[in-house]
């Protein structure tokens, strides 16, 4: 949260500096549309990423301001002298707070009022800032210019192609014990440099997507909705500016979906959805882009309502009414439009599109939207791929390497192996996969690079989005994570390549576009892919899929699928029996292992990355064997520990390990793990929020899971309201009366600043239960 | 007014290249193929820590290649991206003064779209080329679908 609140800082001031221009201009002219847009759109963002940082005076400010420039936008009232002075006061004032909060120095709130009710029309107030005399911190962060860090990676790059070089050149010769020490040594320091230097210039998308989990759930809560949030592919790793450009678009759209998209439970309940909203946020790489998406599962947007609040605003009807669905859909991004007819504090002015789309266009990208009314939302943004890391695999075909996004690829299985099945149908090829039919496409002859024959040959199993097909490949050879950069036009306009990349080997590499290899191959996925989604969700329902292992004691083992979040080869170093356990070290990290057999002799150890959301443990394996839907058949184990199961996998006995057990005694904080046993407090009839702000927090450092609100089919273990609470209480709970008032009241009740006593009952309270 | 040119031969014939589009010369090394690729692309070679795209002179200016390994190489940047334009040998940088083409000379398909005037070596005409031109794929012609 501190970066964030950092970024916010830097961010903000930079605007402002900016902003100070428009300010003044706007002041000498407050008809200027484009000025006030300019304004309007800052005071919009702080209040966004305000909710989200929790700032509530910022807020507050923000929000004031905000309402009053909408007024003038919409023309309900004209920024005369007085609301122009109150506008820039509160702009004035919010840099203030935001330098009080990078210097860590109170600010007295004192006078906000009066900013705030100078903005009220008719008032005549002048209202001026508490002239400030804030120290600006210094700052912990530099801007470079980018081209300064493209120098320094491109000469990384040099440095890391020159090691190569040399120790190429010293494997032949009889060298010196020292000189290869001290090359081992330059070796280690290249690379760790190497490591630095490209995160000066890379990140990953995670760090645009990790806030988003708190935001979605305060969000949601704000509204009274319930919205589960799915995030994949946060390992994808963008230029630094682009993830800087995405976060205020993201955060838009996402508080959008919650306020707009996904409708309150009851009403999702009429229209036969889950009562929890679910949210999908994922980036992927797809050609030369990347993709970030946000779908929900809500309205999606009403073009109808669109037109009409088009026509309301002033515009043609007639015209408005011979556009087409999508271009209907497309007036969403018009400025001063919004398909919701109140306003809310989340979102709701139609401010938030048109910034959207203005700062992605910003980038070289574009938004498009997917609305299915009624069904739910999915807005795709598309950005450039400039420079970006990417996990690749890769593969030979035609005696030449290729690299394919290992995002896209399902599985590789030998086209040796019995489960494979390879017919003809007419000139094509389709291969059998465990009951899957998959269209073949020999990667060699597509590319007129040779011919390969089927026989000693690997297939992938590539998912590009609408359907999946098997891709002949003469061999994989590795798992690299590589620097993709775009190929000239030229290389481009083949359709086949996603970008190019310069691996250690000095040799140059393309990165395979799996989708344009299809649409090559004249493959066709048009209507298979809705039937093949309802089949997913449908077949996670029935049966689990998981990874079935060798484990190190040579047991064949299976985990969930669900659970895994990558499979990695380490050292065997990296391993080590501290403070009483096994622990591996990565990717800067402490994380504890299993291991349920020898790990000394191993020089590189597979791991399973194992996470439950929150926490994550590793589980070192001899070697992975194979995807499998698990039966429905299973002995559970006599007594709880690491196995709880055994099925058949292909006739053999396979354990299932014990994911919760696994979780419950390995991974670190075990309270977090063991959520569901926690006792569970409701807070009654919360309106003023008191509760839900002050015990709350309480509440939840001692332990307690806390709901601010009763949804059915929650069975609470203590039920907590405030003075004479006139609301129905589910009965079945204890109940933990607290008084304003001081001393202890006729009802038993509890004064509320009473911490000690408060925490006794309601732990009282939650034992009898 | 003169301008520095980088004399080079291609196809046994000499050219001028204006020095202001040459970014460096070098002998190109190991080429890695581009599969599919049309617009007379040899092939992807790394230039130090850059991949460039290495482009087959000859045949871009639409005569026969010879069969051999390619040797030295113009580089030149055009929107953002590196190209080797490969070349049978160079002479020198000099300068010269850019003239029209004499009339009445015709010059066919590649050669005429690349032409940007004449200079003279000691008497000797040479044709002044657009590396540019001989780039395929610019971003106008570009099919590349999004």
């Amino acid at each position: 949260m501190d970066d964030l609140l950092q970024e916010f800082i830097a961010e903000t001031r930079e605007t402002l500096e900016a902003l100070s221009g428009e300010i003044v201009a706007w002041e000498a002219n407050p008809a200027d549309r484009a000025r006030l847009d300019a304004i309007f759109r800052f005071v919009h963002t702080v209040k966004g990423s305000c909710g989200f940082l929790d700032l509530p005076r910022l807020a507050r400010l923000s929000h004031a301001a905000e309402d009053v420039l909408a007024a003038v936008r919409e023309g309900k009232r004209t920024p005369d002298r007085g609301l122009v002075n109150a506008v820039l006061a509160v702009v004035d004032r919010v840099g203030e707070i935001v330098e009080a909060i990078d210097a860590g120095s109170a600010l007295d709130d004192t006078g906000e009022d009066l900013l705030i009710a100078a903005l009220a029309e008719g008032s005549d107030e002048v209202a001026t800032g508490a002239s400030s005399a804030v120290q600006r911190a210094p700052t912990r962060s530099v801007r470079l210019n980018v081209d300064l860090l493209d120098r320094m990676m491109s000469g990384m790059s040099d440095m890391v192609l020159a090691r190569n070089e040399l120790s190429r050149r010293l494997r032949g010769a009889e060298v010196d014990p020292t000189i290869e020490a001290a090359l081992e040594r330059m070796s280690a320091t290249v690379a760790d440099l190497r490591d630095t230097v490209t995160r000066t210039r890379m990140q990953k998308i995670d760090a645009l997507f990790s806030a988003l989990p708190r935001m979605v759930r305060d969000t949601a809560a704000g509204l009274g909705k319930s919205v589960t949030l799915h995030v994949e592919g946060a390992e994808v790793e963008l230029d630094r500016e682009m993830i800087e450009v995405l976060r205020d678009p993201l955060v838009h759209i996402v508080r959008n979906s919650i306020d707009h998209g996904i409708e309150d439970p009851t009403a999702r309940r009429a229209a036969g959805k889950r009562e929890n909203g679910r949210l999908t946020v994922s980036a992927r790489q797809s050609g030369n882009q990347i993709i970030v998406e946000v779908a929900d599962d809500g309205r999606g947007i009403d073009s109808e309502r669109l037109v009409r609040k088009a026509i309301e605003a002033g515009r043609d009807e007639r015209m408005l009414r011979s556009l087409s669905e999508r271009q209907k859909l497309q007036l969403v991004f018009e400025p001063g439009l919004s398909s919701k007819d109140e306003v809310t504090e989340i979102s709701g002015r139609g401010v938030g599109m048109d910034v959207v789309r203005a700062a992605i266009e910003q980038i070289g990208g574009r938004v498009e939207l997917d609305s299915a009314p009624g069904r739910g939302l999915r807005i795709q943004i598309h950005v450039p791929l400039t420079l970006s890391i990417i996990p690749t695999i890769v593969v030979a075909a035609g005696g030449q390497r290729f690299a394919v996004p290992r995002q896209a690829i399902e599985e590789i299985v030998s086209e040796r192996s019995e489960a494979i099945r390879i017919d003809h149908l007419g000139m094509a090829e389709i291969a059998t996969v465990r009951e899957r039919r998959l269209p073949l496409v020999t990667l060699a002859s597509q590319l007129e690079i040779g011919t390969t024959s089927s026989g000693d040959t690997m297939l992938a199993i590539v998912n590009v989005g609408e359907g999946s097909y098997a891709l002949r490949v003469e061999d994989v050879l590795d798992n690299e994570e590589l620097v993709i950069k775009p190929a000239a036009p030229a290389v481009m306009a083949t359709g086949l390549y996603a970008g190019q990349t310069l691996p250690d080997s000095g040799s140059p590499m393309l990165l395979l576009d799996c989708a344009g290899i299809a649409r090559d191959a004249g493959l066709n996925f048009v209507r298979e892919a809705i039937v093949d989604e309802d089949e997913d969700q449908a077949g996670g329902e029935s049966g689990i899929t998981a990874l079935v292992f060798g484990d190190l004691d040579g047991v064949r083992r299976a985990v969930p699928l669900a659970l895994l979040d990558r499979i990695e080869q380490v050292e065997a170093d990296a391993i080590r029996f501290a403070a009483g356990r096994l622990r591996l070290t990565i990717d800067g990290r402490i994380v504890p292992l299993v291991a349920r057999g020898d790990l000394n002799g191993r020089g590189v150890c597979s791991i399973l990355r194992l996470k439950d959301g929150s926490t994550e443990i590793a589980y070192a394996i001899a070697e992975a064997a194979d995807i499998v839907t698990l039966p429905h058949d299973v002995i559970h184990a006599e007594t709880p520990g690491a196995v709880a199961a055994v099925v058949l996998v292909d006739d053999e006995p396979v354990e299932l390990v014990d994911a919760h057990w696994l979780f419950a005694t390995h991974a670190h904080g075990d309270a977090d793990s063991a959520a569901e046993q926690r006792p569970l407090c409701l807070l009654s009839c919360d309106e003023a929020g008191w509760m839900r702000n002050f015990v709350q927090p309480m509440l939840e450092g001692a332990g307690y899971r806390v709901a601010d609100r009763p949804e059915p089919g929650m069975l609470p273990d203590v039920v907590l309201t405030l003075d004479d609470d006139p609301a129905t209480l589910p009965d079945a709970a204890p109940l933990v009366r607290l008084s304003s008032r001081r001393g202890p009241g006729e009802d038993g009740s509890i004064y509320r600043y009473d911490r000690v006593s408060l925490l006794q009952a309601v732990a009282g309270a939650a034992r009898r239960k | 007014m003169e301008q520095l040119f980088l004399i080079a031969h291609v196809a046994g014939r000499a050219v001028a290249i204006a020095a202001e589009q040459v970014e460096s010369v070098v002998d190109v090394g190991v080429i890695v193929a581009v599969p599919r690729a049309g617009g007379h692309v040899r092939g992807l070679t790394a230039l130090r820590s850059r991949v460039v795209t290495v482009i087959d002179t000859i045949a871009a200016l639409g005569m026969a290649a010879p069969e051999r390994e390619p040797g030295r190489a113009v580089i030149t940047r055009v929107d953002g991206h590196h190209y080797a334009l490969l070349v049978d040998s160079l002479d020198d940088v000099a300068p010269f003064e850019l003239q029209p083409i004499a009339q009445g000379v015709a010059l066919s398909g590649a050669w005429a779209a690349a032409a940007r005037g004449l200079i003279q070596r000691d008497g000797e005409p040479i044709l002044a080329i657009d590396l540019i031109a001989l780039v395929p794929g610019q971003p106008a012609q570009s099919q590349q679908a999004a």
